[in-house]
Protein backbone atom coordinates (compact mmCIF):
# COMPACT_ATOMS: atom_id res chain seq x y z
CA UNK A 1 0.00 0.00 0.00
CA UNK A 2 1.51 3.28 -1.10
CA UNK A 3 -0.66 5.94 0.51
CA UNK A 4 0.60 9.29 1.70
CA UNK A 5 1.11 8.26 5.33
CA UNK A 6 3.18 5.27 4.35
CA UNK A 7 5.55 7.51 2.42
CA UNK A 8 5.82 10.10 5.17
CA UNK A 9 9.29 10.51 6.58
CA UNK A 10 10.98 8.53 3.83
CA UNK A 11 13.50 10.40 1.75
CA UNK A 12 12.43 11.10 -1.81
CA UNK A 13 14.58 9.29 -4.36
CA UNK A 14 18.19 9.94 -3.35
CA UNK A 15 20.06 12.45 -5.54
CA UNK A 16 22.49 11.15 -8.14
CA UNK A 17 26.24 11.64 -7.51
CA UNK A 18 26.39 14.30 -10.25
CA UNK A 19 23.54 16.20 -8.61
CA UNK A 20 25.19 15.91 -5.21
CA UNK A 21 28.47 17.23 -6.64
CA UNK A 22 26.80 20.36 -8.00
CA UNK A 23 24.72 20.89 -4.88
CA UNK A 24 27.59 20.82 -2.39
CA UNK A 25 28.38 24.18 -0.79
CA UNK A 26 31.98 24.23 -1.93
CA UNK A 27 31.12 23.66 -5.59
CA UNK A 28 28.28 26.20 -5.48
CA UNK A 29 30.58 28.86 -4.08
CA UNK A 30 33.22 27.98 -6.63
CA UNK A 31 30.75 28.27 -9.53
CA UNK A 32 29.48 31.57 -8.14
CA UNK A 33 33.03 32.91 -7.83
CA UNK A 34 33.90 31.84 -11.38
CA UNK A 35 30.81 33.57 -12.81
CA UNK A 36 31.49 36.79 -10.90
CA UNK A 37 35.16 36.58 -11.90
CA UNK A 38 34.23 36.23 -15.57
CA UNK A 39 31.90 39.23 -15.39
CA UNK A 40 34.59 41.35 -13.73
CA UNK A 41 37.23 40.21 -16.15
CA UNK A 42 34.89 40.86 -19.07
CA UNK A 43 34.24 44.42 -17.94
CA UNK A 44 37.89 44.97 -17.21
CA UNK A 45 39.04 43.63 -20.56
CA UNK A 46 36.33 45.58 -22.36
CA UNK A 47 37.38 48.75 -20.59
CA UNK A 48 41.03 48.06 -21.47
CA UNK A 49 40.04 47.73 -25.12
CA UNK A 50 38.30 51.08 -24.95
CA UNK A 51 41.53 52.45 -23.58
CA UNK A 52 39.89 53.17 -20.21
CA UNK A 53 42.26 54.44 -17.60
CA UNK A 54 41.50 52.61 -14.32
CA UNK A 55 42.15 54.69 -11.22
CA UNK A 56 40.85 52.61 -8.32
CA UNK A 57 43.44 54.20 -6.01
CA UNK A 58 41.50 57.49 -6.25
CA UNK A 59 38.24 55.94 -5.06
CA UNK A 60 38.89 55.51 -1.29
CA UNK A 61 39.09 59.27 -0.69
CA UNK A 62 35.39 59.44 -1.57
CA UNK A 63 34.60 56.73 0.97
CA UNK A 64 36.71 57.88 3.94
CA UNK A 65 39.71 60.00 4.78
CA UNK A 66 42.13 60.71 7.60
CA UNK A 67 42.58 64.39 8.26
CA UNK A 68 43.88 66.38 11.21
CA UNK A 69 40.46 65.87 12.80
CA UNK A 70 40.89 62.09 12.54
CA UNK A 71 38.78 59.60 10.61
CA UNK A 72 36.07 61.06 8.41
CA UNK A 73 33.47 59.51 6.17
CA UNK A 74 33.66 60.53 2.54
CA UNK A 75 31.11 62.03 0.19
CA UNK A 76 29.66 58.69 -0.84
CA UNK A 77 28.63 57.93 2.72
CA UNK A 78 27.02 61.34 3.06
CA UNK A 79 25.08 60.50 -0.06
CA UNK A 80 24.18 57.14 1.45
CA UNK A 81 23.03 58.92 4.62
CA UNK A 82 20.67 61.06 2.58
CA UNK A 83 19.42 58.01 0.68
CA UNK A 84 18.68 56.21 3.94
CA UNK A 85 16.94 59.15 5.60
CA UNK A 86 14.98 59.87 2.43
CA UNK A 87 13.96 56.22 2.05
CA UNK A 88 13.01 55.86 5.70
CA UNK A 89 10.91 59.03 5.74
CA UNK A 90 9.20 58.03 2.50
CA UNK A 91 8.60 54.52 3.79
CA UNK A 92 6.97 55.73 7.00
CA UNK A 93 4.78 58.14 5.08
CA UNK A 94 3.99 55.46 2.47
CA UNK A 95 2.97 53.05 5.23
CA UNK A 96 0.69 55.66 6.75
CA UNK A 97 -0.96 56.42 3.38
CA UNK A 98 -1.06 52.70 2.58
CA UNK A 99 -2.77 51.92 5.87
CA UNK A 100 -5.40 54.59 5.29
CA UNK A 101 -6.04 53.30 1.77
CA UNK A 102 -6.21 49.70 2.99
CA UNK A 103 -8.63 50.57 5.80
CA UNK A 104 -10.78 52.61 3.41
CA UNK A 105 -11.04 49.61 1.12
CA UNK A 106 -11.81 47.25 4.00
CA UNK A 107 -14.30 49.63 5.59
CA UNK A 108 -17.10 48.51 3.28
CA UNK A 109 -18.13 52.14 2.79
CA UNK A 110 -18.93 52.79 -0.87
CA UNK A 111 -17.30 56.22 -0.89
CA UNK A 112 -14.31 54.92 1.06
CA UNK A 113 -13.49 52.19 -1.40
CA UNK A 114 -14.19 54.46 -4.39
CA UNK A 115 -11.63 56.98 -3.10
CA UNK A 116 -9.13 54.22 -2.41
CA UNK A 117 -9.54 52.52 -5.78
CA UNK A 118 -9.33 55.87 -7.59
CA UNK A 119 -6.08 56.68 -5.82
CA UNK A 120 -4.63 53.24 -6.55
CA UNK A 121 -5.48 53.41 -10.25
CA UNK A 122 -4.00 56.90 -10.50
CA UNK A 123 -0.74 55.91 -8.86
CA UNK A 124 -0.38 52.56 -10.59
CA UNK A 125 -0.77 53.95 -14.07
CA UNK A 126 1.75 56.78 -13.89
CA UNK A 127 5.49 56.20 -14.34
CA UNK A 128 7.54 57.05 -11.27
CA UNK A 129 9.52 59.66 -13.19
CA UNK A 130 6.39 61.46 -14.34
CA UNK A 131 5.05 61.41 -10.79
CA UNK A 132 8.30 63.00 -9.61
CA UNK A 133 8.06 65.75 -12.25
CA UNK A 134 4.46 66.30 -11.28
CA UNK A 135 5.40 66.84 -7.63
CA UNK A 136 8.51 68.89 -8.34
CA UNK A 137 7.50 71.07 -11.28
CA UNK A 138 3.73 71.35 -10.76
CA UNK A 139 2.72 70.80 -7.14
CA UNK A 140 6.03 72.09 -5.72
CA UNK A 141 5.63 75.68 -6.96
CA UNK A 142 1.91 75.69 -6.12
CA UNK A 143 2.25 74.48 -2.54
CA UNK A 144 5.74 75.93 -2.05
CA UNK A 145 7.73 72.87 -1.12
CA UNK A 146 11.35 72.14 -1.98
CA UNK A 147 12.95 69.35 -4.00
CA UNK A 148 13.57 67.16 -0.96
CA UNK A 149 9.91 67.29 0.09
CA UNK A 150 8.86 66.63 -3.49
CA UNK A 151 11.07 63.52 -3.48
CA UNK A 152 9.66 62.23 -0.19
CA UNK A 153 6.09 62.77 -1.38
CA UNK A 154 6.73 61.12 -4.75
CA UNK A 155 8.31 58.02 -3.26
CA UNK A 156 5.69 57.81 -0.51
CA UNK A 157 2.74 58.11 -2.86
CA UNK A 158 4.24 55.72 -5.41
CA UNK A 159 5.01 53.02 -2.87
CA UNK A 160 1.87 53.49 -0.80
CA UNK A 161 -0.09 51.70 -3.54
CA UNK A 162 1.78 48.43 -3.19
CA UNK A 163 2.09 48.81 0.57
CA UNK A 164 -1.67 49.19 0.89
CA UNK A 165 -2.09 45.91 -0.98
CA UNK A 166 0.41 44.23 1.34
CA UNK A 167 -1.41 45.56 4.40
CA UNK A 168 -4.79 44.56 3.02
CA UNK A 169 -3.64 41.06 2.21
CA UNK A 170 -2.05 40.76 5.66
CA UNK A 171 -5.22 41.92 7.39
CA UNK A 172 -7.38 39.57 5.30
CA UNK A 173 -5.08 36.67 6.12
CA UNK A 174 -6.20 36.81 9.76
CA UNK A 175 -9.13 34.37 10.18
CA UNK A 176 -12.61 35.86 10.44
CA UNK A 177 -13.09 34.18 13.81
CA UNK A 178 -10.58 36.59 15.33
CA UNK A 179 -12.85 39.48 14.42
CA UNK A 180 -15.86 37.72 15.85
CA UNK A 181 -14.07 36.89 19.08
CA UNK A 182 -12.82 40.44 19.58
CA UNK A 183 -16.19 41.94 18.75
CA UNK A 184 -17.96 39.52 21.06
CA UNK A 185 -15.96 40.79 24.04
CA UNK A 186 -17.10 44.31 23.17
CA UNK A 187 -14.09 45.69 21.31
CA UNK A 188 -14.59 48.48 18.81
CA UNK A 189 -13.20 48.10 15.27
CA UNK A 190 -10.26 50.28 16.22
CA UNK A 191 -9.45 48.17 19.27
CA UNK A 192 -9.85 44.96 17.29
CA UNK A 193 -7.38 46.19 14.66
CA UNK A 194 -4.91 47.45 17.21
CA UNK A 195 -4.82 44.63 19.73
CA UNK A 196 -5.95 41.59 17.77
CA UNK A 197 -5.80 41.88 13.99
CA UNK A 198 -2.73 43.97 13.15
CA UNK A 199 -0.38 42.18 15.58
CA UNK A 200 -1.31 38.91 13.90
CA UNK A 201 -0.97 40.26 10.38
CA UNK A 202 2.60 41.49 10.93
CA UNK A 203 3.78 37.94 10.39
CA UNK A 204 2.18 37.90 6.93
CA UNK A 205 3.35 41.39 6.05
CA UNK A 206 6.99 41.24 7.08
CA UNK A 207 8.42 39.42 4.04
CA UNK A 208 6.65 41.45 1.34
CA UNK A 209 7.25 44.67 3.29
CA UNK A 210 10.98 43.99 3.32
CA UNK A 211 10.87 43.55 -0.42
CA UNK A 212 9.04 46.83 -0.70
CA UNK A 213 11.63 48.71 1.39
CA UNK A 214 14.40 47.30 -0.78
CA UNK A 215 12.43 48.37 -3.84
CA UNK A 216 11.97 51.85 -2.34
CA UNK A 217 15.66 52.29 -1.58
CA UNK A 218 16.47 51.37 -5.15
CA UNK A 219 13.84 53.60 -6.70
CA UNK A 220 14.98 56.51 -4.51
CA UNK A 221 17.88 56.83 -6.97
CA UNK A 222 15.45 58.46 -9.37
CA UNK A 223 15.41 61.70 -7.38
CA UNK A 224 18.91 62.33 -8.71
CA UNK A 225 17.16 63.78 -11.77
CA UNK A 226 16.06 66.73 -9.65
CA UNK A 227 19.47 66.88 -7.99
CA UNK A 228 18.65 65.85 -4.43
CA UNK A 229 22.07 65.07 -2.95
CA UNK A 230 21.62 61.35 -2.36
CA UNK A 231 23.90 58.48 -3.25
CA UNK A 232 23.30 58.44 -7.01
CA UNK A 233 23.57 62.22 -7.35
CA UNK A 234 26.81 62.23 -5.37
CA UNK A 235 28.14 59.47 -7.63
CA UNK A 236 27.28 61.54 -10.68
CA UNK A 237 28.90 64.64 -9.23
CA UNK A 238 32.11 62.78 -8.43
CA UNK A 239 32.21 61.42 -11.97
CA UNK A 240 31.73 64.81 -13.54
CA UNK A 241 34.72 66.03 -11.52
CA UNK A 242 36.96 63.01 -12.05
CA UNK A 243 35.73 61.10 -15.13
CA UNK A 244 36.09 57.80 -13.20
CA UNK A 245 32.67 56.57 -14.28
CA UNK A 246 33.45 52.83 -14.15
CA UNK A 247 34.98 52.86 -10.67
CA UNK A 248 32.35 55.12 -9.15
CA UNK A 249 29.33 53.35 -10.63
CA UNK A 250 30.70 50.00 -9.44
CA UNK A 251 31.22 51.47 -5.98
CA UNK A 252 27.76 53.03 -5.85
CA UNK A 253 26.16 49.76 -7.00
CA UNK A 254 28.05 47.84 -4.31
CA UNK A 255 26.94 50.30 -1.62
CA UNK A 256 23.27 49.91 -2.62
CA UNK A 257 23.68 46.16 -2.64
CA UNK A 258 25.35 46.11 0.77
CA UNK A 259 22.54 48.16 2.33
CA UNK A 260 19.70 46.11 0.88
CA UNK A 261 21.41 42.81 1.70
CA UNK A 262 22.02 43.84 5.31
CA UNK A 263 18.39 44.86 5.52
CA UNK A 264 17.08 41.57 4.12
CA UNK A 265 19.29 39.49 6.37
CA UNK A 266 18.33 41.58 9.41
CA UNK A 267 14.64 41.15 8.75
CA UNK A 268 14.86 37.42 8.16
CA UNK A 269 16.52 37.10 11.57
CA UNK A 270 13.77 39.21 13.09
CA UNK A 271 11.18 37.04 11.40
CA UNK A 272 12.65 33.84 12.83
CA UNK A 273 12.65 35.32 16.30
CA UNK A 274 9.11 36.56 15.91
CA UNK A 275 7.76 33.23 14.74
CA UNK A 276 9.49 31.35 17.55
CA UNK A 277 7.86 33.75 20.01
CA UNK A 278 4.39 32.74 18.96
CA UNK B 1 -35.04 40.37 39.22
CA UNK B 2 -36.68 37.03 39.71
CA UNK B 3 -36.64 33.88 37.64
CA UNK B 4 -39.63 35.00 35.60
CA UNK B 5 -38.07 38.15 34.17
CA UNK B 6 -37.41 37.77 30.44
CA UNK B 7 -33.79 38.56 29.62
CA UNK B 8 -33.91 37.74 25.91
CA UNK B 9 -37.02 38.54 23.92
CA UNK B 10 -37.09 37.69 20.25
CA UNK B 11 -40.20 38.76 18.38
CA UNK B 12 -41.00 37.92 14.74
CA UNK B 13 -37.50 38.18 13.40
CA UNK B 14 -36.60 37.46 9.81
CA UNK B 15 -33.11 37.22 8.43
CA UNK B 16 -32.00 37.07 4.82
CA UNK B 17 -28.63 36.30 3.31
CA UNK B 18 -29.23 37.88 -0.07
CA UNK B 19 -32.28 36.03 -1.33
CA UNK B 20 -31.88 33.17 1.10
CA UNK B 21 -34.41 33.28 3.93
CA UNK B 22 -32.31 32.05 6.87
CA UNK B 23 -34.66 32.87 9.78
CA UNK B 24 -38.40 32.85 9.29
CA UNK B 25 -40.60 34.66 11.76
CA UNK B 26 -38.76 33.44 14.84
CA UNK B 27 -40.10 34.08 18.35
CA UNK B 28 -38.32 33.09 21.53
CA UNK B 29 -38.24 34.21 25.13
CA UNK B 30 -35.46 33.34 27.54
CA UNK B 31 -35.91 34.15 31.21
CA UNK B 32 -33.30 35.20 33.72
CA UNK B 33 -31.24 32.13 34.70
CA UNK B 34 -32.90 29.86 32.14
CA UNK B 35 -30.87 27.27 30.22
CA UNK B 36 -32.04 26.89 26.64
CA UNK B 37 -30.62 24.19 24.38
CA UNK B 38 -31.15 24.63 20.65
CA UNK B 39 -30.80 21.72 18.26
CA UNK B 40 -31.73 20.96 14.70
CA UNK B 41 -30.26 19.79 11.43
CA UNK B 42 -27.28 21.48 9.78
CA UNK B 43 -28.25 24.69 8.02
CA UNK B 44 -31.43 25.15 10.03
CA UNK B 45 -30.34 28.59 11.27
CA UNK B 46 -29.20 27.81 14.84
CA UNK B 47 -25.93 29.74 14.57
CA UNK B 48 -27.60 32.57 12.70
CA UNK B 49 -30.18 32.93 15.47
CA UNK B 50 -27.77 33.15 18.38
CA UNK B 51 -25.38 35.35 16.40
CA UNK B 52 -28.24 37.84 16.07
CA UNK B 53 -28.31 38.05 19.89
CA UNK B 54 -24.97 39.86 20.04
CA UNK B 55 -24.93 41.60 16.70
CA UNK B 56 -22.55 39.31 14.85
CA UNK B 57 -25.42 39.06 12.37
CA UNK B 58 -28.25 41.54 11.92
CA UNK B 59 -31.89 40.57 11.67
CA UNK B 60 -33.80 42.26 8.87
CA UNK B 61 -37.12 42.68 10.65
CA UNK B 62 -38.70 42.05 14.01
CA UNK B 63 -37.29 42.89 17.43
CA UNK B 64 -34.64 41.44 19.71
CA UNK B 65 -34.49 42.89 23.21
CA UNK B 66 -31.71 41.74 25.48
CA UNK B 67 -31.61 42.80 29.10
CA UNK B 68 -33.91 45.68 28.20
CA UNK B 69 -31.63 46.91 25.41
CA UNK B 70 -32.94 46.53 21.88
CA UNK B 71 -30.36 45.03 19.53
CA UNK B 72 -29.75 47.79 17.08
CA UNK B 73 -27.00 48.75 14.66
CA UNK B 74 -25.79 51.55 16.86
CA UNK B 75 -22.08 50.93 17.30
CA UNK B 76 -21.82 52.16 20.86
CA UNK B 77 -24.96 50.45 22.04
CA UNK B 78 -24.04 47.13 20.47
CA UNK B 79 -20.63 47.25 22.17
CA UNK B 80 -22.29 47.76 25.53
CA UNK B 81 -24.62 44.89 24.80
CA UNK B 82 -21.77 42.58 23.82
CA UNK B 83 -20.19 43.11 27.22
CA UNK B 84 -23.32 41.62 28.76
CA UNK B 85 -23.48 38.68 26.35
CA UNK B 86 -20.55 36.27 26.23
CA UNK B 87 -20.08 33.97 23.27
CA UNK B 88 -18.19 30.69 22.89
CA UNK B 89 -17.44 29.50 19.37
CA UNK B 90 -17.07 26.09 17.83
CA UNK B 91 -13.51 26.93 16.72
CA UNK B 92 -12.52 28.53 20.10
CA UNK B 93 -11.15 31.65 18.33
CA UNK B 94 -8.55 32.33 20.99
CA UNK B 95 -6.06 35.09 20.21
CA UNK B 96 -2.99 33.10 19.16
CA UNK B 97 -0.49 35.94 19.68
CA UNK B 98 -1.45 36.40 23.33
CA UNK B 99 -0.82 34.15 26.30
CA UNK B 100 -3.75 32.49 28.02
CA UNK B 101 -3.69 35.14 30.75
CA UNK B 102 -3.52 37.95 28.19
CA UNK B 103 -6.41 36.40 26.28
CA UNK B 104 -8.43 36.70 29.47
CA UNK B 105 -7.35 40.18 30.51
CA UNK B 106 -7.38 42.04 27.20
CA UNK B 107 -11.16 42.48 27.16
CA UNK B 108 -11.53 43.68 30.75
CA UNK B 109 -8.50 45.97 30.42
CA UNK B 110 -9.22 47.53 27.02
CA UNK B 111 -13.01 47.46 26.98
CA UNK B 112 -13.96 47.74 30.64
CA UNK B 113 -10.82 49.79 31.49
CA UNK B 114 -10.03 47.67 34.52
CA UNK B 115 -6.51 47.91 35.99
CA UNK B 116 -4.11 45.15 35.00
CA UNK B 117 -3.56 43.76 38.49
CA UNK B 118 -7.27 43.45 39.13
CA UNK B 119 -7.94 42.00 35.67
CA UNK B 120 -5.26 39.38 36.23
CA UNK B 121 -6.66 38.44 39.59
CA UNK B 122 -10.12 37.96 38.09
CA UNK B 123 -8.63 36.03 35.17
CA UNK B 124 -6.78 33.63 37.47
CA UNK B 125 -9.99 33.11 39.38
CA UNK B 126 -11.79 32.04 36.21
CA UNK B 127 -8.88 29.86 35.08
CA UNK B 128 -9.32 28.08 38.40
CA UNK B 129 -12.99 27.64 37.71
CA UNK B 130 -12.31 26.01 34.35
CA UNK B 131 -9.65 23.83 36.03
CA UNK B 132 -6.52 25.03 34.22
CA UNK B 133 -4.85 27.51 36.61
CA UNK B 134 -1.40 26.21 35.66
CA UNK B 135 -1.67 27.14 31.96
CA UNK B 136 -1.81 30.92 32.42
CA UNK B 137 1.50 31.71 30.75
CA UNK B 138 1.22 29.36 27.79
CA UNK B 139 0.12 30.30 24.29
CA UNK B 140 -3.14 28.81 22.95
CA UNK B 141 -1.30 26.64 20.41
CA UNK B 142 0.41 24.85 23.31
CA UNK B 143 -2.90 23.64 24.75
CA UNK B 144 -5.18 20.75 23.81
CA UNK B 145 -8.51 21.48 22.15
CA UNK B 146 -10.44 20.89 25.36
CA UNK B 147 -8.15 23.21 27.27
CA UNK B 148 -8.45 25.87 24.56
CA UNK B 149 -12.22 25.76 24.69
CA UNK B 150 -12.14 26.08 28.48
CA UNK B 151 -9.87 29.13 28.10
CA UNK B 152 -12.41 30.54 25.63
CA UNK B 153 -15.18 30.06 28.18
CA UNK B 154 -13.06 31.75 30.83
CA UNK B 155 -12.30 34.61 28.44
CA UNK B 156 -16.01 35.27 28.03
CA UNK B 157 -16.66 34.98 31.75
CA UNK B 158 -13.95 37.55 32.52
CA UNK B 159 -16.20 40.18 30.97
CA UNK B 160 -18.74 39.31 33.70
CA UNK B 161 -21.59 38.76 31.23
CA UNK B 162 -25.20 38.16 32.26
CA UNK B 163 -25.87 35.77 29.41
CA UNK B 164 -23.63 33.13 27.79
CA UNK B 165 -24.14 31.91 24.24
CA UNK B 166 -22.50 28.68 23.07
CA UNK B 167 -22.37 27.72 19.39
CA UNK B 168 -21.60 23.98 19.20
CA UNK B 169 -18.79 24.32 21.76
CA UNK B 170 -17.79 20.66 21.60
CA UNK B 171 -18.22 19.88 17.90
CA UNK B 172 -14.58 20.57 17.02
CA UNK B 173 -13.22 18.48 19.89
CA UNK B 174 -11.84 14.97 19.98
CA UNK B 175 -14.32 12.70 21.82
CA UNK B 176 -12.13 12.29 24.90
CA UNK B 177 -12.10 16.06 25.46
CA UNK B 178 -15.81 16.70 25.14
CA UNK B 179 -16.63 15.89 28.75
CA UNK B 180 -14.08 18.22 30.31
CA UNK B 181 -15.76 21.09 28.46
CA UNK B 182 -19.30 19.93 29.21
CA UNK B 183 -18.41 19.55 32.90
CA UNK B 184 -17.32 23.19 33.00
CA UNK B 185 -20.58 24.18 31.33
CA UNK B 186 -22.63 22.18 33.82
CA UNK B 187 -20.80 23.90 36.67
CA UNK B 188 -21.50 27.24 35.05
CA UNK B 189 -25.18 26.34 34.75
CA UNK B 190 -25.23 25.61 38.48
CA UNK B 191 -24.16 29.18 39.22
CA UNK B 192 -27.43 30.45 37.78
CA UNK B 193 -26.03 31.92 34.57
CA UNK B 194 -28.49 32.41 31.73
CA UNK B 195 -27.30 30.12 28.94
CA UNK B 196 -28.31 29.55 25.33
CA UNK B 197 -26.50 26.52 23.97
CA UNK B 198 -26.53 25.17 20.44
CA UNK B 199 -25.44 21.57 20.78
CA UNK B 200 -26.22 18.01 19.84
CA UNK B 201 -24.92 16.68 23.16
CA UNK B 202 -28.23 15.35 24.38
CA UNK B 203 -26.79 14.03 27.65
CA UNK B 204 -25.79 17.57 28.53
CA UNK B 205 -29.18 18.85 27.40
CA UNK B 206 -31.02 16.39 29.64
CA UNK B 207 -28.89 17.38 32.57
CA UNK B 208 -29.09 21.17 32.39
CA UNK B 209 -31.77 22.34 29.96
CA UNK B 210 -34.90 24.05 31.23
CA UNK B 211 -36.16 24.42 27.69
CA UNK B 212 -35.39 22.56 24.48
CA UNK B 213 -35.73 24.28 21.12
CA UNK B 214 -35.80 22.45 17.80
CA UNK B 215 -35.18 24.38 14.60
CA UNK B 216 -35.64 23.40 11.00
CA UNK B 217 -35.29 25.40 7.79
CA UNK B 218 -35.09 28.72 9.58
CA UNK B 219 -38.10 28.15 11.82
CA UNK B 220 -38.51 27.21 15.44
CA UNK B 221 -40.56 24.05 15.19
CA UNK B 222 -40.68 22.91 18.79
CA UNK B 223 -40.20 24.56 22.18
CA UNK B 224 -40.76 22.31 25.18
CA UNK B 225 -39.29 21.22 28.51
CA UNK B 226 -36.80 18.33 28.22
CA UNK B 227 -39.03 15.61 29.67
CA UNK B 228 -41.67 16.28 27.03
CA UNK B 229 -39.12 17.02 24.31
CA UNK B 230 -37.31 13.71 24.64
CA UNK B 231 -40.36 11.52 25.17
CA UNK B 232 -43.30 13.08 23.41
CA UNK B 233 -42.47 16.01 21.14
CA UNK B 234 -45.33 17.64 19.28
CA UNK B 235 -43.65 17.70 15.90
CA UNK B 236 -42.89 14.60 13.88
CA UNK B 237 -39.81 16.21 12.37
CA UNK B 238 -38.40 16.69 15.83
CA UNK B 239 -39.09 13.08 16.75
CA UNK B 240 -37.36 11.91 13.56
CA UNK B 241 -34.35 14.11 14.26
CA UNK B 242 -34.06 12.84 17.82
CA UNK B 243 -34.22 9.24 16.65
CA UNK B 244 -31.42 9.93 14.23
CA UNK B 245 -29.05 11.55 16.67
CA UNK B 246 -29.87 9.34 19.64
CA UNK B 247 -29.15 6.21 17.62
CA UNK B 248 -25.44 6.57 18.17
N1 LIG C 1 -22.80 34.57 5.64
C1 LIG C 1 -23.71 33.81 5.00
N2 LIG C 1 -24.04 34.07 3.72
C2 LIG C 1 -24.97 33.32 3.08
N3 LIG C 1 -25.62 32.29 3.62
C3 LIG C 1 -25.33 31.98 4.89
C4 LIG C 1 -24.37 32.71 5.65
N4 LIG C 1 -24.29 32.18 6.89
C5 LIG C 1 -25.17 31.15 6.89
N5 LIG C 1 -25.80 31.03 5.72
C6 LIG C 1 -26.83 30.05 5.38
O1 LIG C 1 -27.85 30.16 6.31
C7 LIG C 1 -28.33 28.89 6.70
C8 LIG C 1 -28.30 28.75 8.18
O2 LIG C 1 -26.94 28.74 8.60
P1 LIG C 1 -26.51 28.49 10.09
O3 LIG C 1 -25.05 28.59 10.13
O4 LIG C 1 -27.29 29.38 10.98
O5 LIG C 1 -26.98 27.00 10.31
P2 LIG C 1 -26.76 26.06 11.55
O6 LIG C 1 -28.10 25.63 11.98
O7 LIG C 1 -25.91 26.74 12.55
O8 LIG C 1 -26.02 24.84 10.91
P3 LIG C 1 -24.76 24.01 11.43
O9 LIG C 1 -25.29 22.93 12.29
O10 LIG C 1 -24.19 23.48 10.15
O11 LIG C 1 -23.85 24.95 12.13
C9 LIG C 1 -27.49 27.87 5.97
O12 LIG C 1 -28.20 27.39 4.87
C10 LIG C 1 -26.30 28.64 5.50
O13 LIG C 1 -25.86 28.16 4.27
MG1 LIG D 1 -23.91 26.49 13.22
Amino acid sequence: MQDATALKGQPLSSPSPVQRFFESTFVSVLIYAIVIGLICYGSYAGAQNMGYNWQWHRVPQYLYSFTDDGFQLGEIFYGLGTTIVLSLTSFLLATLIGLIIALLRLSGLVIGSAVAVGFLEFVRNIPLLVLLYLFYYVLGPIFKFDRYTASVLTLAVFHSALISEILRAGINAVPKGQWEASKSIGMSSGQSYRYIILPQSVRFMLPPMTGEVVHLIKSSAIVSVIAVAELTTIGRNIISDTFMSFEIWFTVALVYMAVTLILSIGVSHLEKKYIVDQ
Amino acid sequence: MNQQTPIIEVANIDKFYGNFHALKDVDLTVRQGEKVVICGPSGSGKSTLIRCFNGLEWHNSGRIVIDEIEVHQNAKRIRELRQEVGMVFQQFNLFPHLTVLENLTIGPMKVRKIAQAQAEETARGYLDRVHIPEQADKYPAQLSGGQQQRVAIARSLCMEPRIMLFDEPTSALDPEMINEVLDVMVELAETGMTMVVVTHEMGFARKVADTMVFMEEGRIVEVSPPNKFFTDPDSDRCRLFLNQILEH
